[in-house]
């Protein structure tokens, strides 16, 4: 169970991510070694959403701090959380290198197609056409796909994985992949797809509509080797 | 502990590499950047824990990770590094993160130049967008350079916060005798976790009311004026009549204290005010030392990046009219320094 009330907005889907990851840590018995790193943006609103400790860091930078903390202590479950824009646009350099590096790290990137937090701004996974507060005619570039990008860099023993919030069954079999990945020493990735109600403008069905649309341009599944 | 007894002939760098071992640093993060990449290669070749991230900021990020759980981590930068450290020192700063630098400057803007100058002086005690809540620390010789360094890991393990060691190259790269004999006997403070496991801690470094803010705000400040009450350092040489108060900080002390001694020779009553600590700044002793002085003399290699410390930190209602003698990314000569002093007179 969260330990304070969720203070995102009516119909985010960060809640479901996070307490989908809790309901898997429990279950593997890990919550005191679980240690919590939160990217400026929506997820910094996790701060004392779940009872595992849990620290904000800066946009961007979460990366490089779990991996810090990591090599700090091995024993711990090292858990990032940050936003599209924190991963695949201020954060990508570091997380292309963690990949490379293999960190033994667990970073989790809840992709709504924008920027969340400051207002809907585009986002290196704003679909293309999709008008936002920064691309008022539409967004021209090529939608960016960070798993698949990071594929290839990465240990065949890496999980890298995209799954969304309307599927938890499959959500907590890539938390537990991706846990088991850790274990074993290796980097993972997973990104979910996920509501962002306030900013899409969306109400009710439209809003599980627009993440099914969202989900035939970014395919769920692990990302293959 | 680990000490040799005998006098070693060595670089700043590796004084900095046996003062971080000393200090019971566990790892160090880097990225290779002059005059500050020979402290990084010499701690990897002394066999120590260590990586090399992909810029300053991986570099400075992880130093926070590591602390918040609970491991005596460090880094080295330099001018451009040193603009991008400041994102973790600014996090350092807002969660209280023992966060301890080692900065080398090096001519600025920009790249400037790669071996020397004092522009960095701002940056360390000022860069961020907060208060500027951090210990900033400046050796004018070898040996201070590592009785610094271990204060830094010391002073900031001990209140929580920053604590950045502001050298140059010219001092990192000087070869020279180390009478370790001479170096007092000093203990560590230990590290101690930040998120001790299990502790469900929740640490926030964004507020959603600015209430909140300003009251953590108020804590660290006092906090901070309760550390710098212990912790502010300054020498003073041939201050007890001084008319010229020379105010130098760094290897241009070190310049300033030989200028002194010849002036002194010629019996001109020059004296040397020089603050070991940037930030805190010695403002009590200064101001003793102002107030008698006929004229103040800010020597720098910058323009006038002590010289606004010490302004500040002057007692409004002391009059002492203060001079500069400013040489921005240059060293500076003892003679300059007794040449100046005698056109004031």
């Amino acid at each position: 169970m969260p330990e304070n009330l969720a203070k995102f907005c009516p119909g985010c889907g960060y809640p479901i991510a996070l307490t989908v990851m809790h309901r898997v840590l429990k279950e593997r018995d890990v919550v005191n070694d679980a240690v919590l790193g939160l990217d400026i943006g929506c997820a910094l609103l996790a701060w004392n959403f779940l009872p595992i400790n849990t620290f904000q860091t800066h946009h961007g930078r979460v990366t490089p701090v779990m991996m810090g903390a990591k090599n700090a202590r091995p024993e711990s479950v090292a858990i990032g959380y940050t936003g599209d824009g924190g991963a695949y646009a201020i954060g990508w350099q570091y997380l292309c290198h963690a990949v490379r590096r293999d960190d033994p790290i667990m970073i989790v990137v809840i992709n709504n197609t924008l920027y969340g937090m400051t207002g809907g701004q585009t986002a290196p996974t704003s679909l293309q056409g999709q008008v936002t507060s920064t691309d008022l005619t539409g967004v021209t570039e090529k939608e960016f796909f960070g798993p698949e990008f990071l594929r290839p860099l990465a240990s065949p023993d890496a999980f890298i994985a995209r799954t969304a919030v309307n599927n938890p069954a499959q959500m907590m079999d890539f938390y537990n992949k991706a846990l088991d990945a850790q274990k074993a020493g290796h980097f993972s990735l997973i990104e979910i797809l996920s509501f962002c109600p306030t900013n899409w403008g969306t109400v009710g069905a439209g809003t599980l509509t627009h993440l099914n649309d969202i989900a035939k341009v970014f395919k769920t599944g692990e990302i293959k080797k | 502990m680990r000490r040799s007894d005998d006098k070693q002939f060595i670089t700043g760098a590796e004084v900095v590499v046996r003062a971080a071992k000393d200090a019971g640093a566990e790892i160090m993060y880097g990225y290779p950047i002059t005059p500050a990449t020979e402290v990084f290669t010499g701690w990897i070749r002394a066999k120590e824990k260590y990586l090399q991230t992909e810029d300053e900021i991986a570099a400075g990020f992880a130093v926070c990770g590591a602390i918040i759980a609970g491991q005596k981590a460090f880094t080295a930068t330099a001018g451009p590094g040193h603009v991008l450290m400041q994102d973790a020192l600014s996090m350092s700063e807002g969660m209280r993160l023992p966060f301890v630098a080692i900065v080398a400057q090096r001519g600025g803007p920009s790249s400037g130049t790669v071996i020397y100058s004092q522009q960095e002086v701002t940056l360390a005690c000022l860069g961020g967008n907060g208060e500027g809540l951090r210990f900033v620390y400046s050796p004018s010789s070898l040996e201070e350079l590592y009785i610094l360094t271990r204060q830094a890991f010391n002073d900031a393990w001990q209140y929580r916060f920053p604590s950045i060691l502001l050298t140059d190259g010219y001092l990192l790269k000087t070869r020279g005798v180390v009478d370790w004999k001479k170096i007092p006997v000093i203990k560590n403070i230990a590290a101690k976790s930040v998120v001790a496991s299990g502790a469900n801690a929740h640490l926030q470094n964004i507020y959603t009311l600015e209430e909140e803010l300003y009251q953590k705000i108020g804590d660290f400040t006092n906090d901070f004026k309760n550390a710098s009450a212990e912790i502010m350092a300054s020498e003073e040489v041939e201050t007890q009549d001084a008319d010229i108060l020379v105010v130098a900080h760094g290897i241009v002390g070190a310049s300033a204290v030989k200028a002194v001694k010849n002036l002194r020779a010629q019996k001109i009553k020059a004296g040397l005010f020089r603050p070991i600590t940037l930030q805190p700044f010695d403002n009590h002793n200064f101001d003793r030392l102002a107030q008698k002085a006929r004229c103040i003399l800010v020597v720098e290699s910058s323009l006038g990046q002590l010289a606004r410390i010490a302004r500040f930190e002057m007692a409004p209602e002391i009059a002492t009219p203060m001079k500069y003698l400013q040489s921005p990314a240059q060293g500076i000569e003892p003679e300059q320094i007794e040449q100046a002093v005698k056109d004031l007179i």
